[in-house]
């Protein structure tokens, strides 16, 4: 069963379980628990080509090695940049990183989001909290192509207004670039002149031709649930939806099991999966 | 009065509801207008009407003592603000302010009440649509409960 959506794979470096090092270019404090890191080589290799939702492996030499989405815009030739949440062992230590620190890079690895099938569509992309980091990349490239599609709406939900992520990119989005933005936060004081609420509650008065729409949805899965159930009322059908799944890796390329969701393996048939294709599993509590 | 009709029936709580039903809301509807930073009503305040949004932006929020203020819900276009003026003892549970000017249809409560009193059918009719607001609205309320971002430092 060929699970990932199957255009734009890039292939991962030479030998994909071996980590090429990487130099940190900047480092940039996103939220109170979240940074950017922007790599080069630091041995000067080219830049491995990346497609929009595909992930690497980032190891922090004598302390581990975790996945990490790509967050920045694929046509940029020189930077390579991840966008990371302080969780743990490695991440942790990672937010430490200063201009000038190693990385140890592999990748990039896995399924990306369908950004040439949804030509001639409108998109809509759904993100909660980090999952709007995978999502970037994406965006970036229907922004570089904007003529190709129809309307593009982006929904955003963070928990509250201090964890909303690249808000200078949000706002400029919102006034400049020919998609319409919404975004909302879970709680917020009374200064705050956004929108609160859930992001499901952004769904219906977005403007989008349900028929003729592609949906790309990152986040934790509670929200991937109630987002795919709004779109579905809305008529946009399972074939048309893709969501992001995370799940604990170690191999990155289908050796170690690790990673496994149901029948499929989330690093090399996923991160990114056409809804229907994965819908039975993804009911399935404790999969 | 037409106008008023018209934009009763273009809102998207009244849509596809029937001609008579909507006459009867507009002979207890009339315009309203809030400035930002006003208050649509506060909370303990009898519930004597409800709001459908048509601009703008309004914050449902609740004040404690040692936080301020903390809005737990922001409404605006093509939202209705309050059920209190269906349910004893018909008094508002909550803040409502204007988070930038807004405009809505203001519809009394009391005056309705009394027509559907008359005619259960209006009755039910605004009852089945309020029960779906108030259905989305626990939905909502719950998926902010659980908190789906992850436990707060
Ligand atoms: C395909 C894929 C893409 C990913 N993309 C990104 C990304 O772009 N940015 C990013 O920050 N993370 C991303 N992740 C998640 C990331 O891999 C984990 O957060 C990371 O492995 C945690 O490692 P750690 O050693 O720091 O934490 P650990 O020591 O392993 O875990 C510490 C604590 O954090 C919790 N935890 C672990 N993972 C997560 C998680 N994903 N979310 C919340 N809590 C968690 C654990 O349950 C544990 O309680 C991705 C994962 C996958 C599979
Ligand atoms: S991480 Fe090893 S099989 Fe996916």
């Amino acid at each position: 069963m060929a699970l990932s959506t199957d255009s734009a794979m890039t292939s991962p470096v030479a030998n994909p379980m071996i980590p090429v090092p990487w130099r940190v270019q900047k480092a940039r404090r996103e939220t109170r628990d979240t940074f950017t890191l922007t790599l080069r080589p630091a041995n000067g290799e080219p830049l491995p080509a990346f497609a929009p939702g595909q992930f690497n492996m980032l190891y922090l030499f004598g302390v581990g090695e975790v996945a990490i989405s790509i967050s920045g815009d694929p046509a940029d030739q020189e930077n390579l940049v991840h966008t990371i949440r302080a969780v743990g062992t490695v991440t942790r230590p990672m937010q430490r990183l200063k201009r000038g620190a190693v990385l140890g890079v592999r990748g990039p690895f896995g399924s990306p989001w369908p950004v040439e099938e949804a030509e001639g569509n409108d998109v809509v992309i759904v993100a909660g909290g980090l999952g709007l980091a995978p999502l970037r990349p994406a965006l970036y490239r229907l922004l570089a192509h904007r003529q190709q599609y129809g309307r593009i709406v982006l929904l955003y939900g963070a928990r509250t207004p201090r964890d909303l992520l690249y808000q200078r990119s949000l706002d400029q989005w919102q006034t400049r670039s020919g998609i319409e933005v919404a975004y909302t936060v879970d709680a917020a004081a009374e200064d705050w002149r956004g929108n609160v609420g859930v992001v499901t509650t952004l769904i219906s008065k977005a403007r989008f031709d349900p028929v003729h729409t592609t949906a790309m949805i990152c986040g934790p899965e509670v929200m991937m649930r109630y987002v795919i159930m709004e779109l579905e009322k809305l008529g946009v059908t399972d074939e048309n939806i893709f969501i992001s799944m995370e799940r604990n890796m170690k191999c990155a390329i289908g050796f170690c099991g690790h990673c496994q969701f149901g029948p499929t393996f989330v690093c090399k048939d996923g991160p990114v999966f056409r809804y229907d294709r994965i819908e039975p599993f993804f009911k399935l509590r404790g999969v | 009065m037409e106008t008023l009709e018209r934009l009763i029936e273009e809102h998207p709580f009244c849509h596809g509801m029937e001609k008579g039903y909507l006459e009867l809301l507009v002979g207890c509807a009339s315009n309203a207008r809030f400035d930002a930073g006003q208050y649509v009503f506060r909370q303990g305040e009898e519930a004597n009407h409800f709001y459908l949004v048509r601009h703008g932006k309004v914050a449902i929020e609740i004040h404690a003592q040692e936080r301020g203020a903390i809005i737990l819900q922001t409404v605006g276009e093509g939202d209705v603000i309050g059920w209190s003026w269906l349910v004893p003892p018909h008094r508002w549970m909550f803040d409502a302010r204007a988070v930038e000017q807004t405009r809505a249809i203001a519809l009394d409560g009391e005056c309705l009440r009394r027509k559907c009193e008359e005619d259960h059918n209006l009755g039910y009719e605004l009852l089945k649509r309020f029960a779906y607001l108030m259905a989305k609205r626990m939905e909502a309320a719950r998926l902010q409960l659980i908190n789906i971002h992850g436990p707060l430092d």
